[in-house]
């Protein structure tokens, strides 16, 4: 397995998509936090790149990239090894040059021009976003044939991600601003990845209750270090359980 | 060898393997003819475990199949569509599935010389047409020298000089006892090589015969005519 997960990498870190997209964010991190001589501002604007950019094209460059990879998957499996080890492997090397590409584009120019605690944790919810979504696209992988149809797939659950889930979020708080939906909104939040990665950030910025409902909710409920865990440890659900399926229908799937 | 008992493979509505049972002896070169979509593929796929049949066995070398990985030692295959990761050179290709196989220490690299793979192993896998993709395919099912080999339309994009390396190649191995399956739609090439014709159409295994079996019944010496007249007699 180690072997695959080593090629997977020597392979993906030459790829032109990964160079570019960690230029891309190394350009903006470092403009982006030279503006301005409050971190806390740049950190915020390298937020909203993050949880725009990261979950859609971690799932796009995923899928399309699982989706190209079958017939070497079929090549390996060709070879005396596991089928979850094949499909564990790969996830591993692609999930590490996405997360390299992450460190490399936003880890760096952090750890140069903006050096404080909070930017550890923008760096860790950026990294936990790439793995939720690379595990998102595995599974988007095995649950469907054609490529085509799975990248479509990958986009829809990208944007309901990242744009549709709060529009509903809101249709709900409003229609029910009458009751004490508080609690079920937490709750509800957990279902989304990136807004979990938002609230990871804002309970570190002083800025949580200014920034919308849901970090408000969650500093008055939850307080930073608790709110901090639990959101860490949902992503952290939101990476092994895609995993877990992918692995469990992948055993008994044809190639 | 290879031994099938009642095996059948549906994709919904489509039953591409209708209850299907085939022996194969070592020592032998077996044909695997028909149509497209007659179920050649799901077959060869079944063999590698790649395509989970719903009902049946398949018994390699005395090993029951189902839920195995490790009889897969004993198989090399060399898929129709050869696709590697862009990035990867030919020769990092080859050092991978070798480290995949830590267990095996002896290769056979005839191919990769024959074929004249090593003289382009620092190629990305991108840059490479079709054919010498199809090498790479061949080399790596040779490399190990398993008692079984799989190969999924060998010639279908080799040079004729290439081409005929590895029938001679095949025929070498033949000789040391080795079981080969093989899928090819030009008749032309498995000339002189197939020892027993499988023809397969809708699922179903019309005939399965040795060569001289099939030469006595038409009557035809080339195995081009034989098949044809043969087919012409089914239907």
């Amino acid at each position: 397995m180690k072997t695959i997960i080593k090629y997977v990498t020597l392979d993906l870190v030459r790829n032109k998509i990964m160079i570019i997209y960690a230029l891309i964010l190394a350009a903006l991190s470092f403009s982006v936090l030279s503006i301005d001589s409050n971190s806390s501002k740049g950190l915020l604007s390298l937020l909203n790149v993050t949880l725009l950019f990261v979950p859609i094209i971690s799932i796009l460059f995923a899928t399309i990239y699982f989706f190209n990879s079958i017939e070497f998957i079929e090549l390996l499996l060709s070879q005396p090894v596991k089928r979850n080890k094949v499909l564990l492997a790969e996830y591993i090397g692609l999930a590490a040059t996405l997360c390299i590409a992450y460190t490399i584009g936003i880890g760096i120019p952090l750890a140069i021009l903006a050096p404080v605690y909070a930017s550890v944790v923008l760096l860790v919810s950026g990294l936990l976003l790439t793995l939720c979504f690379s595990a998102i696209a595995l599974l988007i992988f095995v649950l469907f044939k054609d490529k085509t149809k799975g990248i479509g797939a990958a986009i829809i659950t990208g944007l309901f991600f990242t744009l549709l889930f709060d529009g509903l979020l809101i249709i709900f708080i409003y229609s029910f601003s009458d009751y004490p939906i508080d609690k079920p909104i937490l709750g509800i939040i957990s279902f989304n990845p990136v807004d979990l990665a938002r609230i990871l950030m804002l309970l570190q910025l002083d800025v949580a209750v200014m920034m919308g409902y849901s970090g408000a909710l969650f500093k008055k409920f939850l307080g930073t270090a608790t709110g901090s865990v639990y959101t860490v440890v949902c992503m952290l659900f939101w990476v092994i359980v895609p995993l877990f399926i992918s692995l469990k229908i992948f055993k008994k799937r044809d190639l | 060898m290879i031994r099938i008992k009642e095996l059948t493979k549906t994709f919904g509505k489509f039953t591409a393997l209708n209850n299907i049972s085939l022996e194969l002896k070592t020592g032998s070169v077996v044909s695997l003819l028909g149509p497209n979509g007659s179920g050649k593929t799901t077959l060869i796929k079944s063999i590698l475990g790649l395509v989970i049949p719903e009902k049946g066995e398949i018994v390699i070398n005395g090993q029951p199949i189902k839920n195995n990985w490790e009889y897969r030692s004993q198989i090399g295959y060399m898929p129709q569509i050869g696709r590697y990761p862009d990035n990867m050179t030919i020769a990092q290709v080859i050092n991978m599935i070798k480290e995949v196989r830590a267990d095996v220490k002896a290769y056979d690299e005839d191919l990769i010389h024959g074929l004249g793979i090593n003289k382009v192993q620092n190629k990305t896998m991108r840059s490479l047409s079709g054919g010498t993709r199809q090498k790479v395919s061949a080399c790596l099912a040779f490399l190990f020298s398993p008692d079984i080999f799989i190969l999924d339309e060998p010639t279908a994009g080799l040079d004729p000089l290439s081409s005929e390396l590895l029938k001679e190649k095949i025929i070498a191995e033949k000789k040391k006892g080795k079981l080969f399956l093989i899928t090819s739609h030009v008749l032309s090439d498995l000339e002189g090589i197939t020892s027993n014709v499988v023809y397969l159409q809708d699922g179903n295994i019309v005939f399965y015969k040795t060569i001289e079996e099939i030469q006595t019944v038409t009557g035809e010496s080339r195995l081009n005519k034989a098949v044809a007249v043969l087919m012409q007699e089914i239907k």
